[in-house]
């Protein structure tokens, strides 16, 4: 295809948008709207995975050793947790660390009271981070088989909980998002079929001198795509105003909250947003448009 | 040029439109194709266009067997051939230039081209003129002018012409002819459909009547045959 008859095709293409304003911007309004959910759902599940994945680093479970093992089999059983794909980290506490760790966190200046004596003397310990909370079980289950260690402490849990709720507000917002687009798909091939059956004539003419089916159906395939664009810029634009607002407000409001909530800046979420939001609004225009034009225009 | 060998064309209602037609036309003939309303004229001109398929037979136009023309083929055979209708078939929201400059749009002729051969096109059929008017501002011999225009501007080796003075007063008639002749003359095969005995009788030209299906007639510098 040439240029000219490039520009004349998209011309073409919009000229047919403006032909039938109200389809069209019924159809803006349909992808805007189904964008701008996605996006928002998008934005919420990104930040909650963001929280999940900080909750999720600080779990660990804690594993005590005999009273009687030795240096090397601690290290061994380190080496052996370690190489488990569940683990992300494991740190070796020592005894004199766990009790001083314990002086501050709870006794503060009585610990003096103590003099050298360590109560904790046998508590000498792994403490081991996991990647993926749900492995938990699996990995405790584990620790308690292994030779030499005594007692596995698991960590009380609402990271657990946190990615339960995660995996459900992605399902329901999957499905949400799911019949928004099959709506949008309906409406822009509505609109591209009005298109193809106010352009019957010149339709056919084109036919009668020649034009290739390629020719005949790529000005309805650029009305499609060119509204799925417009569906999905005027979104973004929103989101982007609006995502700093909604921080700011949750911000205050759960205050409480304030050392959990752990925020993505919205640029960082927009690297990844604008690219899907415009092959989706692209997606939803071709696909709707070339439904109708395989229906309605076999040449 | 154009050669039908018993071609039979049976709408999926009905008696065949077409029942067994042979015909050979050469290059550079001028034709008129005759006949009663419903003899099968447009469905001929149809099936030379390969807007339909025949029933059977074999229709070979400028050396493509038509028949056997793959759906992908298509285009580039009809830009063998330039076409008017007696209703003009014209786009209304566009004007002359536009109307003419589409045929060589959307068959990706470069811009600059175009913009060369439509003038040029146009005062040959005597419209240079009206180049931004809408079709609804012209007279029907004008808007057939530029179906015309629009139809040769390719420079097809065939035109084919269903009725195009049908909805036109005798003047207007006479100079669609004239052009045709005139297109004919630089070297163009035209085939022309049509009811006007005058124009016919006094022409002089190659003439085909076809009666229910079937060539009743055909001579060269033939007349219109009255129906009995
Ligand atoms: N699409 C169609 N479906 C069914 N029958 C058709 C169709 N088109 C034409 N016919 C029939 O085929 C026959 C020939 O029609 P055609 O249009 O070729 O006649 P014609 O010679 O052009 O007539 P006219 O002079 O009135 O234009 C007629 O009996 C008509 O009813
Ligand atoms: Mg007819």
């Amino acid at each position: 295809m040439r240029i000219s008859t490039l520009g004349y095709t998209f011309k073409q293409g919009l000229k047919s948008i403006f032909r039938n304003k109200v389809f069209s911007l019924a159809t803006i309004a349909t992808i805007s709207a189904c964008i701008f959910l996605f996006g928002i759902f998008y934005s919420v599940m990104v930040n909650f995975q963001n929280i999940v994945h900080q909750a999720e680093s600080g779990v660990a479970v804690t594993a005590f050793f005999d009273n009687d093992i030795t240096d090397q089999r601690i290290q061994e059983i380190g080496q052996e947790i370690s190489t488990r794909a569940e683990v992300s980290k494991v740190v070796y506490v020592s005894a004199e660390q766990a009790w001083n760790d314990f002086k501050d966190d709870y006794l503060g200046e009585y610990a003096d009271s103590f003099g050298d004596d360590n109560p904790l003397a046998d508590s000498a310990n792994y403490e081991i981070y996991l990647s993926d909370v749900a492995m938990q079980d699996q990995l405790v289950d584990f620790l308690t088989s292994v030779q030499g260690i005594r007692e596995v402490h698991k960590s009380a849990n609402a990271a657990n909980t946190l990615a339960t709720a995660n995996n459900l507000v992605s399902y329901v917002s999957l499905a949400i998002i799911f019949i928004l687009f099959a709506v949008s798909i309906f409406l822009i091939s509505n609109t591209v079929a009005i298109g193809i059956s106010v352009r019957r004539e010149e339709i056919a003419i084109m036919k009668l001198i020649g034009a290739t089916d390629f020719v005949v159906r790529s000005p309805f395939l650029i009305e499609g795509i060119i509204l799925g664009l417009i569906g999905a810029a005027l979104p973004l634009v929103a989101i982007y105003f609006i995502y700093n607002k909604a921080i700011g407000y949750v911000m205050q409001e759960f205050a409480v909250l304030d050392s959990i909530l752990a925020f993505l800046p919205v640029e960082q979420i927009f690297n990844t947003l604008v690219p899907i939001a415009l092959i989706l609004g692209v997606g939803i225009g071709f696909l709707g448009s070339a439904m109708t034009v395989r229906r309605h225009l076999r040449v | 040029m154009i050669l039908l060998e018993d071609v039979v064309k049976t709408y999926s209602s009905g008696a065949p439109a077409l029942n067994g037609i042979s015909l050979n036309i050469e290059a550079g003939e001028f034709v008129f194709i005759v006949g009663d309303s419903g003899s099968g004229k447009s469905t001929l001109i149809k099936l030379l266009l390969r807007e339909l398929k025949p029933t059977s037979g074999r229709i070979i136009v400028n050396n493509t067997d038509v028949t056997k023309l793959r759906h992908g083929r298509v285009p580039k055979y009809r830009r063998n051939i330039g076409v008017v209708f007696q209703d003009f078939r014209l786009l209304k929201d566009r004007n002359v230039y536009e109307n003419v400059a589409f045929a060589q749009r959307v068959i990706s002729v470069p811009g600059r081209q175009i913009k060369k051969n439509v003038p040029q096109v146009l005062s040959t059929v005597g419209l240079a003129e009206k180049y931004k008017s809408r079709p609804r501002e012209l007279s029907g011999g004008e808007q057939q002018r530029v179906a015309l225009a629009r139809a040769i501007i390719n420079k097809p080796p065939i035109l084919l012409a269903d009725e195009p003075t049908g909805n036109l007063d005798p003047r207007n008639s006479w100079e669609i002819m004239k052009l045709l002749e005139e297109i004919n003359k630089n070297g163009t095969t035209v085939l022309v459909v049509t009811h006007s005995r005058e124009i016919v009788n006094a022409m002089h030209k190659r003439v085909i009547t076809v009666k229910k299906g079937v060539i009743v007639s055909d001579q060269e510098e033939g007349e219109y045959i009255d129906e009995d």
